[in-house]
């Protein structure tokens, strides 16, 4: 059994999985980094998440373009996450409840679309998937390089979004303005920034890419739509951000060594080391929870996360 | 200075609603170019609301506003900012985690469209630093610097927005005596260049010191304007207040009595893992008030935490009645018998989402005046209650109402009550008239004396030096976690404890 873990093929196998397996968590991830950021907590992630791999499914199979399935999901996701600055921004509900209930609301919604669309076919419709695009030079590269830079363009997209995110907040003016509406909005007003709309537009791109992160699940990772499609991964996503300390690349390592954990799991299923297909199940979200504690003690929190804004309250 | 010009600033009649509180009833205010105007009054007096409002931070909801000669409509701070009006709050409005450049920059247009130029703003806080005096380093995270530095990157930040017409919220609320004339002397420069400056206070000596002119407002109306050099502070307290105020608080002489608080060899860690409270023995007897003066951030805190049991001490005996007390743990000070006042009212002392009730019976809940097998003797708490608001006078809708529905002042009171209420042999005040207005602060400091005629010994933690000679029977100077010095209270000199103050042994 040894052999077969020091096997290429296996390393290989398990570098490109690690890659598939973290790309949802990093789209979500960054996503939630750009709403908490601006101090909006959106437990919606996993609701939105869900609707996206749906809208996705649904859209590239009535259509049967692909790229139009992941745009749809990314229309979808700017939705709910406008329905979340609505519900917590602009009315100042508590931001818990808000995402919360935006969670529930769109996981009936996406089951109540998906079944108004298919029935309740006895074999799930399926559609033809994203394939993996092999990098020229790159994925000649020995042993990394066929697992690397063989992946989903959404894969590559994601990791361009990283430091495109990373610029965003800490090279622009905008970047600025978004990092300090989240340390503390009255600061961010009295010098002229607008709180509500730089939340609102935070929570509506976010909730593109936690769209896009779920279309990823049923477009790409598999070819059809089930209602356990996300498992937890945006409440992973969220633990992530907290793991990352708020910053898009060390939230990306957290996500990169989940799917680690993830590709490796099913690797060791498939080699036939003989134990509970739950308990692997099992072991990425145990070591998230482990990293957490270890993590989470220095974590800076964005200190207006939480907490809804409103100017004329006296004392405020 | 141009006086008789046009105002820079003409507010008139302003008035402007909370709900059913009126902050400010028809409120006329003038501001002249190159003049420092005083804006003084109680806590609640509306002084915060009115400028707030020519900040554009409130909207008022009658009354015009003229700025350099021209209507406004001030929606939003950034409708002030852009006419030259900054504002610097209570508050800091800082971001504790980011730079002092990105504080400063934030919101500000960048040369380099929408990527921040973060060189060429370095280059200009710099030339704003040379020519104002104000040193402070644009890299350092904002959340290291002291209050008065912090203060500073506050003044940067408007001057690097082209302000003129600044308004401080009681800028010396925070400051050491050294730090105060800093800021006096920044002023005054910039009132030589033609600025104007707002300066809300409602300490006396100070507005008599820095200002121009004196503006008064009482319970949200001007009572009275007038030039500096033509009034008292004697004058000034009785229009803030709106009656006579006591000359001084009477207090007759009593010899010390048994030590009631002893510490020895005491060593605190603060939050940063360094020391804060270093060596120290100190010790409190019956029928003294000793007062502990010193800057805040010189162990002040940790000390305070450490005898209420809110923090452990790395080494060191306290005891209490000549009874070694159990450190870190609060239900052991609460038992000993010490009167327990932290300097934080909102944060440490109350829970302000409860009843009043409930705050006062919060350190005795389960003591059997109160419970008989977990139950609740609510008549029993009800006449506690009641007696405790009467017997302090604490304005309040009743022993049910929420406690953060009452002013400073009452909440003060609140805490009193309940530290006091149980006859406390040690007293352990931690700046208690703290952003307290000067009715209030009258009153603590009777009940404090009266205690004292009682026979407690206190023990009264203060960053305010007129609070601490008006009470005090004996004086030490915190710093650096250790004492610095000790004198009579009747007999020391303020120059002595201010040098002790800043660290300098003479």
């Amino acid at each position: 059994m040894i052999a077969e873990f020091l096997d290429l093929a296996f390393i290989s196998g398990l570098m490109g999985a690690t890659m598939r397996m973290a790309t949802p968590i990093i789209f979500a991830a960054l996503g939630e980094i750009l709403t908490e950021r601006a101090g909006v907590l959106n437990l919606g992630i996993e609701g939105i998440m869900l609707m996206g791999a749906m809208t996705g499914f649904v859209f590239t199979y009535s259509s049967g373009s692909i790229w139009f399935g992941v745009f749809a999901a990314a229309c979808v996701g700017m939705l709910l996450g406008f329905l979340m600055a609505l519900l917590s921004v602009n009315l100042g509900l508590s931001q818990h409840v808000s995402g919360l209930g935006i969670t529930l609301f769109a996981t009936g919604l996406a089951m109540f679309i998906y079944r108004l669309h298919f029935g309740s076919p006895t074999v799930p419709p399926i559609i033809q998937p994203f394939k993996q695009v092999a990098l020229p030079v790159l994925s000649k590269i020995p042993v990394i390089g066929p697992g690397l830079f063989t992946q989903y363009t959404l894969t590559y997209i994601a990791w361009l979004l990283v430091p495109a995110l990373s610029i965003l907040l800490y090279k622009t003016t905008i970047g600025l303005k978004i990092r300090t509406v989240g340390e503390n909005p009255v600061v961010a007003d009295t010098v002229g920034v607008n709180v509500a709309l730089t939340r609102t537009l935070c929570l509506v791109a976010g909730g593109a890419l936690m769209g896009i992160g779920g279309a990823f699940l049923t477009l790409a990772h598999q070819n059809m739509f089930l209602i356990d499609v996300i498992g937890g991964r945006g409440w992973v996503a969220i633990a992530m951000v907290i793991f990352g300390n708020w910053n898009p690349l060390k939230a990306t390592i957290g996500a990169l060594i989940f799917g680690f954990l993830d590709g490796l799991q099913l690797r060791l299923q498939s080699i036939g080391v003989v134990l509970s297909f739950h308990l692997f199940l099992m072991i990425p979200y145990l070591l998230t929870i482990i990293a957490l504690i270890g993590v989470s003690r220095r974590a800076a929190v964005p200190a207006g996360l939480l907490k809804p804004y409103r100017r004329e309250e006296k004392g405020g | 200075m141009g006086k008789n010009d046009q105002p820079v600033v003409s507010m008139s009649g302003i008035t402007k609603r909370f709900l059913d509180v009126t902050a400010n009833r028809d409120v006329s205010f003038q501001l002249h170019s190159g003049e420092i105007c005083a804006l003084l009054g109680e806590n609640g007096a509306g002084k915060t609301t009115l400028m707030n409002i020519l900040f554009g931070y409130y909207a008022c909801d009658a009354g015009e506003i003229f700025i350099k000669g021209e209507k406004v409509n001030l929606s939003a701070p950034k409708d002030a900012i852009s006419r030259g009006v900054g504002m610097i709050h209570q508050h800091f409005a800082l971001v504790a985690s980011q730079t002092v450049l990105e504080n400063i920059v934030v919101g500000t247009a960048s040369r380099k469209g929408i990527f921040l130029d973060l060189a060429s703003a370095r280059q200009a806080l710099v030339r704003l630093q040379e020519r104002f005096g104000l040193q402070i380093d644009p890299d350092a995270r904002v959340w290291t610097l002291s209050v008065g530095e912090q203060q500073k990157v506050e003044i940067l930040k408007a001057l690097y927005r082209d302000v003129d017409i600044l308004i401080m919220d009681e800028p010396t609320a925070v400051l050491a005596p050294a730090e105060t004339s800093d800021l006096f002397n920044t002023l005054r420069s910039l009132v030589q260049e033609g600025r104007s400056v707002v300066f809300i206070s409602h300490k006396l000596n100070e507005v008599m010191d820095i200002s121009d002119r004196i503006v008064v407002l009482r319970a949200g109306e001007v009572v009275a304007e007038r030039k500096t050099s033509e009034t008292s502070a004697r004058e000034l307290a009785n229009l803030m207040v709106g009656r006579e105020l006591l000359e001084s608080i009477e207090k007759t002489e009593r010899a010390p009595g048994d030590p009631v608080l002893n510490i020895k060899k005491l060593n605190v860690l603060n939050d940063k893992k360094l020391a804060a409270i270093a060596d120290l023995n100190l010790t409190v007897r019956q029928n003294e008030i000793l007062g502990m003066a010193g800057i805040s951030g010189n162990g002040q805190t940790e000390l305070s935490e450490v005898l209420f049991g809110m923090r452990s001490p790395s080494q060191g005996v306290i005891e209490i009645n000549e009874r070694s007390l159990k450190l870190g743990n609060p239900a052991a000070s609460i038992q000993s018998q010490m009167g327990r006042i932290p300097e934080d009212r909102i944060g440490t002392g109350l829970l302000m989402d409860l009843s009043v009730e409930e705050n006062f019976i919060l350190e005795n809940h389960a003591s059997a005046a109160f419970q008989a097998y977990g139950l609740m003797k609510s008549q029993k708490i009800h006449n506690f209650s009641d007696r405790l608001i009467k017997a302090y006078n604490i304005k309040t809708a009743g022993r049910d109402a929420i406690t953060k529905s009452l002013s400073g002042g009452n909440l003060q009171k609140v805490m009193l009550a309940r530290a006091l209420a149980g006859e406390p042999s040690l007293i352990v005040a931690s700046q208690p008239t703290r952003g307290l207005d000067v009715g209030a602060m009258e009153y603590i400091h009777q009940r404090l004396v009266e205690e004292r005629q009682r026979g407690a010994g206190i023990l009264l933690i203060s960053d305010d030096l007129d609070e601490i000679f008006a009470l005090s029977d004996r004086i030490v100077v915190l710093y650096e976690g250790k004492i610095m010095g000790e004198a009579p209270g009747a007999t020391a000199s303020r120059e002595q404890i201010g040098l002790w103050m800043s660290g300098v042994m003479a």
